[in-house]
């Protein structure tokens, strides 16, 4: 087992954290995961990339995003409540930062098309954006499902002058979108950068996007301290799908006291239910059958919908340094209604998976009083019409 | 890293290929229709110097539109990887070495252990998977040499030579040459990278050689055998099926490929 103090830095050779992570891809790909690990190492190293992206982030991207102390929701939770504001970044999510990342980074290698899966349309609005922003092609792959309760940010998507490939096959969601972009990558590596959008896949993405997430957390443990006189928050909580705003997230944290909390949805909870397995790349949790075959996550939030995990947060749940919970569809819904009514603030269904869990904890595993951090990880536009409709 | 002797798959097919003849190994799945096992007997009679049968997947990443209908409709059908294994223990296929191409995480799920001896047990003498490359190979091909299968391994044209030389040093059965940069799938035009990396597979190693992914007529076929050993025809066949053709139109078409590969590099 990793001692904690090893917890959230670098993988092994092989891209493992702990026994998660790898490098499980058909050959055709391997060199190409070969090269993005050279050089995304060569530039994460070389103050010049460093330097461009921190400007874009700050010029383009709208960082540092701020930390909102939320003093009605705090009154009606007994708890002191602050929000990470990803969703006040361009694009309306923590998404832009790993985009812009591996974009810069697609660039360098000489690459002049970008592909992404995309759940939400989170994730494909971003690459789309950042393709706008360093005129690349792009295309992205979103599950047929989610193209139809996501028809806003297809058309933004089209609008930012990518091509939306609608995904019919397996369960239509977000899985299948990987698969598909996988499929495209195969045939195009020469040309084109897959630009994964989470904390997964093969070696070196889960590395390579938490480093490029690790921004989220470590703006919020210095903003913490300001508000908090010096003391960190008492619990981080951050919502998982594959997890990488979790990830971004607890690298801030990792080695502080605070109690780390990722939640799932309920319908796709990987470290929930989920079983060891390799699919997309990767040795983690997923929820799978007897057999092996991989089950379709079932969630009101395109963005959670996927039946697996980042390997990282696996090897975090096993060494005991995270845990994670789950929310359901019903409980997400009241709390969207809560911070709109409270804060102000329309959230994304998928960080209200993380305010779920606070409110039915406070008090209970959570002590009154305590000062919890959430990654508010998207804003909630996108979701108003599916919100409308649950409350028909 | 191969301090064992072949498997059956590899001295099969290694002999024949020193005979002069070039291989032919179609691919089909299994539980793809009620009467696969037919098909199974059928395309090993009709000339086949291996089969390789697939045990679908859910999430099957390298494959094309071709491959992934054929896996939904198996697991449709209700096809697992006990009952495809059961039905090629008790297939007759008159001695032809049977491949099976999975996923890593149907293997996993079994346990490595598990599945090498189950495989072994039901007569299979080698394994493919596409999705476990040489570098995450060794637990498995542990498991796989002590029940004497041999574990096929890909190279691709974007492979190194350095990483060709590895790979071909861990490989065992035969060397499974990419064709082309791209899922499984047919292709009209052969691909100039079919014939470059059969070239640097056969410069790289002494096993067999065969060319997988694009090969789609014989015609295709001879002209890769020029330089590979022999091709493997997985998509053109399963068409096919999926159109409705049982045992005899498979017959036919794995018959058609071994009739012109025979003419083309008559030893005689």
């Amino acid at each position: 087992m990793t001692a904690l103090g090893d917890l959230m830095r670098e993988p092994s050779p092989s891209g493992r954290f702990g026994e998660y992570g790898g490098r499980f891809v058909p050959e055709s790909l391997v060199p190409a995961c070969q090269e993005l690990e050279r050089a995304f190492r060569l530039a994460w190293a070389d103050p010049s990339f460093r330097g461009e992206l921190d400007h874009l982030l700050r010029t383009y991207g709208g960082r540092p995003t701020p930390v909102t102390e939320c003093h009605r929701l705090s009154e009606e939770l007994g708890l002191r409540i602050l929000l990470k504001r990803e969703d006040l970044n361009h694009t309306g999510s923590h998404k832009l930062n790993n985009v812009i990342g591996q974009a810069l980074l697609a660039r360098r290698m000489g690459k002049s098309r970008l592909v992404a899966e995309t759940g939400a349309g989170q994730h494909g609005v971003a690459t789309a954006t950042a393709a706008a922003l360093f005129g690349m092609e792009c295309t992205v792959y979103m599950g047929a499902v989610d193209v139809a309760r996501q028809e806003l940010n297809v058309f933004r998507m089209n609008l930012l002058g990518a091509t939306v490939r609608p995904v019919e096959s397996g369960s239509k969601t977000l899985k299948d979108a990987i698969n598909e972009t996988l499929r495209d990558w195969v045939a195009t590596v020469e040309t084109t950068h897959y630009c994964l959008g989470s904390v997964m896949g093969p070696h070196p993405y889960p590395f390579l996007v938490r480093e490029l997430q690790r921004v989220v957390g470590e703006e919020a443990r210095s903003q913490c301290r300001q508000v908090l006189g010096d003391a960190d928050p008492d619990i981080v909580v951050a919502c998982v799908g594959g997890g990488s705003n979790a990830a971004g997230t607890f690298a801030g944290f990792v080695d502080s006291g605070a109690r780390l909390v990722g939640v799932e949805a309920a319908g796709g909870a990987a470290m929930g239910h989920g079983i060891p397995g390799v699919v997309h790349g990767m040795r983690s949790k997923f929820l799978q059958d007897e057999e092996g075959q991989i089950l379709e996550a079932e969630s009101i939030s395109a963005g959670l919908d996927y039946p697996g995990i980042g390997p990282e947060h696996a090897q975090l749940g096993d060494a005991g340094r995270a845990e994670y919970g789950q929310a359901s569809d019903e409980e997400v819904l009241a709390a969207f209604r809560l911070l709109a009514r409270t804060e102000g603030i329309l959230p994304a269904l998928e960080p209200c998976h993380g305010l779920a869990w606070i409110v039915r904890e406070a008090g209970r595993s959570i002590p009154r009083g305590s000062a919890v951090l959430l990654t508010m990880s998207g804003r909630g536009d996108k979701d108003v019409a599916l919100v409308l409709e649950h409350s028909r | 890293m191969t301090e064992r002797p072949p498997g059956r798959l590899e001295a099969v097919l290694r002999a024949r290929r020193d005979n002069g003849q070039k291989l032919l190994v179609p691919y089909l799945m299994g539980g793809l229709g009620e009467e696969w096992p037919a098909v199974l007997e059928a395309v090993a009679a009709a000339g086949a110097d291996a089969v390789e049968v697939g045990i679908a997947f859910s999430d099957p990443m390298i494959d094309g539109q071709t491959i992934q209908e054929a896996s939904v409709r198996a697991l449709a059908g209700g096809a697992t990887p006990e009952r495809v294994v059961a039905s090629l223990a008790s297939a007759d296929v008159g001695g032809t070495p049977l491949v099976v191409m999975t996923y890593y995480n149907i293997i996993a799920r079994a346990g490595e252990h598990r599945m090498a001896q189950s495989l072994a047990e039901s007569g299979v003498s080698g394994a493919i998977v596409p999705d476990l490359p040489a570098d995450e190979i060794d637990s498995w091909q542990a498991e796989a040499f002590a029940a004497g299968l041999d574990t096929v391994l890909l190279a691709a044209p974007t492979t190194p030579d350095a990483r060709l030389k590895m790979i071909a040093g861990k490989a065992s059965g035969f060397l499974y040459a990419v064709g082309v940069m791209g899922v499984t799938g047919e292709r009209t035009k052969l691909a100039e990278s079919a014939l470059e990396i059969a070239r640097r597979c056969k410069e790289a190693s002494d096993l067999p050689v065969l060319v997988g992914v694009g090969v789609t007529t014989p015609e295709q076929a001879v002209t890769i055998c020029r330089v590979a050993d022999g091709v493997v025809v997985g998509s053109a066949l399963v068409r096919r099926l999926l159109d409705g053709e049982g045992p005899d139109g498979a017959a036919e078409l794995v018959g058609s490929f071994r009739k012109v590969l025979d003419a083309a590099f008559s030893t005689a």
